[in-house]
């Protein structure tokens, strides 16, 4: 099952690599991974998803816990939760083409941010599964190129992860 | 950014010297400050090796006589002979070393630490931190080599930081699950010719590091409760135990329930191993009556142990029958590779203080019907193939067998010495044949399994305890790959006694190849290039003894003790042939499946 893992931890040099050697150290999968300091700087943000059945995740949560970098973490996927990813997307645009995109641009609430005349370079924001849509949509033969900033995530409601 | 916030603090820490004006701030540079907190965490000994990188910290070391250097004669010897230091006394030991080489040098004794959650600090210079990155002279990422085998590790960015990194340091080692933690630093940041304020912090808050200490009530309510019903319960218990120091509480536990104990590799010593509700250690060569107790207990009581995979065999056929509780401080040990019953997070000394208050107060008592059963059912196993109520090895033969060795190396000395070994048959055994009375007496790399450990452990130990017999058991395979520290012993005039099994090949790996490769012997004879042991040691000012006759054994083993104040290493010839049993039959076996002899199963 896809999990995603929201870690605070100390924004301190090799904090990170802690993070990204115990998964690697460990045989665990890391699917997409983001991170960035928070509005206080001395912490970090990371968020990681992964895929395993529930005693892989108790294992990584528990190991990620043992790391002395890591203040605190939860896994959003255990309750509601809002999770959305950044993906910038190159295609090719001309002739017929042109309208055919820009139409499905709209329809995934997507925004063309550049233009030449043959190249739209678009933005779309979503759940993972929604850019995975709009890339099939598209289709391979006029893609350039894909950038996907990888999953974020927050609970729904009251419940947040701060210290 | 970083140099930034260094320089911050720096600053409020010259505005907090003006506010209190009488206190006069003391100006040392990083290697100084390095060492004064060394001494303020109370460090007596540190064991290295100097370098280039390191060149300034030694020079603070040559300053001043309260921190006592050992130069040991390569870098992994150090780390060896600090872990061994800790085993034994329980304080966490200290290794200095160059970058580089040095650094990696120490490597398999960090990751030896590691593995068998031993507290250690790790001192790695490292070159100027304008230099790193730029592949300089010894240069090698000590920070990022390491990570997989420490606890934590810092690299100083300014020498400010140094008192609060080593406290930390000290503090991370020896707190919740001990282990190694690593210190780089870069040779700029202890510069003797700059000073900063020196003030060794007395209290340290970390937010993201607070170890469990007490356990869970209503756990331990409920695991009291379910041992009070057990019908076939056995104490299972580890490492922890020792390292935890909750011997004497495990023992008062074990005595009032009047439940079978069995210990792992790591564990001996943490009960009694002549009392008589020890039943062996368990796992790969732990006894029959341990490991068939183990398969049909209906309640197990992990204490600081880890179910690994030299304990559990195959773990889908694990122990059938039981219910398990399971204490230990580390979380992620719990339910890793056995799921338990009743997960209890917490010290072991504080969970089983309270257990033994909650015992104290039940009106329930075990079954002792079921109780006299079982122990029955134990005591007849016990008969059947035990190793200790007859020899199950041949006792006609001509030839020295090695389990007479230690046999005799208890008696002769009374069963007190502190023990350290090497990795390979003799440490197998050792552990089974020297039943050790009380925790920190027996020293061996029980999960990286190092050869070449026992030795500069030894010489750790013999730092710490000058007027006990300290003892080496090692194999002429496993000496030869730290046999550079005997030059070290005569250094510092330690006495160790070194008992070599002698039997001319890797005979754990022969073992091995003899079960399960139809005796074809690849790579692991050398017995035409072996040096000639008691030359060797007069080479380096020992004593040196060598052993064939059966009869002879005991009289050379009195010689040996007999020389109080000299290093003697015994080369005693044993059995070539003989294997290590019982052992487990593994691949796809449980535990009760065991190899008794070479052609007897169960």
């Amino acid at each position: 099952m896809r999990r995603i893992i929201s870690v605070l931890m100390e924004n301190e040099p090799g904090a990170l690599s802690r993070v990204v050697g115990l998964f690697s150290q460990r045989g665990y999968n890391i699917e997409t991974l983001t991170v960035a300091p928070t509005e206080d700087e001395t912490l970090s943000r990371l968020t990681v998803t992964t895929v395993g059945d529930d005693h892989k995740i108790e294992q990584i949560t528990k190991n990620l816990n043992k790391l002395i970098d890591v203040v605190k973490l939860v896994d959003l996927t255990e309750g509601q939760h809002i999770e959305r990813e950044l993906m910038l997307i190159k295609v090719k645009a001309s002739g017929a083409q042109r309208a055919e995109i820009k139409r499905c641009v709209d329809i995934f609430r997507g925004q063309i941010i550049d233009v030449t005349s043959t190249v739209y370079t678009i933005q779309i924001t979503g759940a993972s599964d929604k850019l995975d849509a709009f890339v099939q949509s598209v289709g391979d033969a006029a893609i350039l190129e894909v950038v996907r900033s990888g999953v974020s995530g927050i609970s729904r409601g009251e419940k947040v992860l701060s210290l | 950014m970083g140099a930034h916030k260094v320089s911050a603090a720096y600053s409020v820490r010259i505005i907090i010297g003006f506010l209190k004006e009488e206190k006069q701030v003391e100006m040392l540079s990083g290697g100084d400050m390095l060492i004064r907190s060394l001494q303020e965490e109370g460090v007596d000994l540190i064991f290295g090796y100097p370098g280039g990188a390191a060149l300034h910290i030694y020079d603070a070391i040559f300053k001043q006589d309260k921190v006592k250097h050992i130069l040991v004669r390569h870098e992994q010897s150090a780390t060896h002979a600090a872990d061994g230091y800790t085993r034994a006394t329980g304080r966490v030991g200290t290794v200095l070393v160059t970058s580089g080489p040095g650094a990696t040098n120490a490597i398999t004794g960090i990751a030896t630490a590691y593995m068998d959650s031993i507290p250690m600090v790790v001192i790695s210079g490292q070159v100027a931190t304008d230099k790193i990155g730029e592949d300089a002279f010894q240069e090698t990422d000590m920070v990022g080599v390491s990570r997989p085998i420490v606890k934590h590790s810092f690299m100083v960015k300014h020498a400010s930081e140094i008192p609060e990194i080593i406290k930390k340091a000290y503090h991370i080692a020896s707190t919740g699950r001990p282990g190694p933690v690593v210190v780089d630093v870069p040779k700029n940041t202890v510069d003797p010719m700059e000073t900063f304020p020196f003030e060794y912090p007395k209290k340290l808050k970390m937010r993201s590091y607070t170890p469990a200490a007490k356990g869970h009530s209503g756990q331990i309510k409920k695991a009291v409760s379910m041992l009070l019903k057990a019908k076939r319960p056995i104490i299972y218990s580890g490492g922890g135990v020792v390292q935890g120091e909750a011997s004497k509480l495990l023992t008062e536990l074990a005595q009032k329930l009047g439940y079978p104990v069995t210990n792992t590799l790591m564990g001996l010593g943490a009960y009694p191993g002549n009392d008589k509700q020890f039943v062996g250690m368990l796992g790969m060569h732990g006894t029959f009556e341990a490991n068939t107790a183990m398969h049909h207990c209906d309640l197990i009581l992990a204490v600081g142990a880890r179910f690994d995979d030299r304990v559990t065999n195959t773990t889908s056929k694990f122990c059938p029958n039981a219910k398990i509780i399971h204490i230990d401080i580390d979380p992620a040990s719990i339910s890793k590779t056995i799921t338990a019953d009743v997960p209890i997070v917490g010290s072991v000394d504080s969970v089983l203080t309270e257990m033994l208050d909650l015992l104290k107060e039940s009106k329930e008592k075990p079954d002792e019907a079921a109780l006299s059963d079982w122990w029955e059912q134990i005591n007849e196993w016990r008969e059947r193939h035990g190793i200790y109520t007859q020899p199950r090895y041949n006792t006609s033969g001509d030839m020295i067998m090695p389990q007479d060795v230690i046999k005799t190396l208890y008696e002769v000395t009374n069963g007190d010495a502190i023990v350290a070994s090497d990795v390979g048959q003799h440490q197998m055994f050792a552990a089974q044949y020297y039943p050790f009375k009380s925790p920190r007496q027996w020293i061996n790399s029980g999960g990286l399994g190092t050869m070449g450990f026992g030795l500069p452990a030894a010489m750790g130990a013999a730092f710490a305890f000058r007027d006990k017999d300290i003892v080496c058991v090692t194999g002429e395979g496993s000496i030869q790959m730290c046999i550079q520290e005997l030059s070290t012993l005569t250094q510092y005039g330690l006495p160790v006694k070194i008992i070599c099994l002698n039997n001319q090949a890797l005979g754990m790996v022969k073992q091995w190849q003899d079960m399960v490769y139809d005796s074809r012997y690849s790579e692991i004879h050398y017995e035409d290039s072996l040096p000639d042991f008691v030359k060797l040691m007069e080479a380096y000012g020992h004593v040196g003894i060598r052993v064939n006759k059966k009869e002879e054994l005991r009289e050379k083993m009195e010689e040996c003790f007999a020389l109080k104040d000299r290093v003697v290493f015994m080369d005693i010839y044993v059995d070539p042939s003989e294997h290590v049993y019982p052992m487990l039959v593994a691949p796809g076996g449980s535990m009760r499946d065991m190899w008794l002899s070479k052609t007897e199963r169960t």
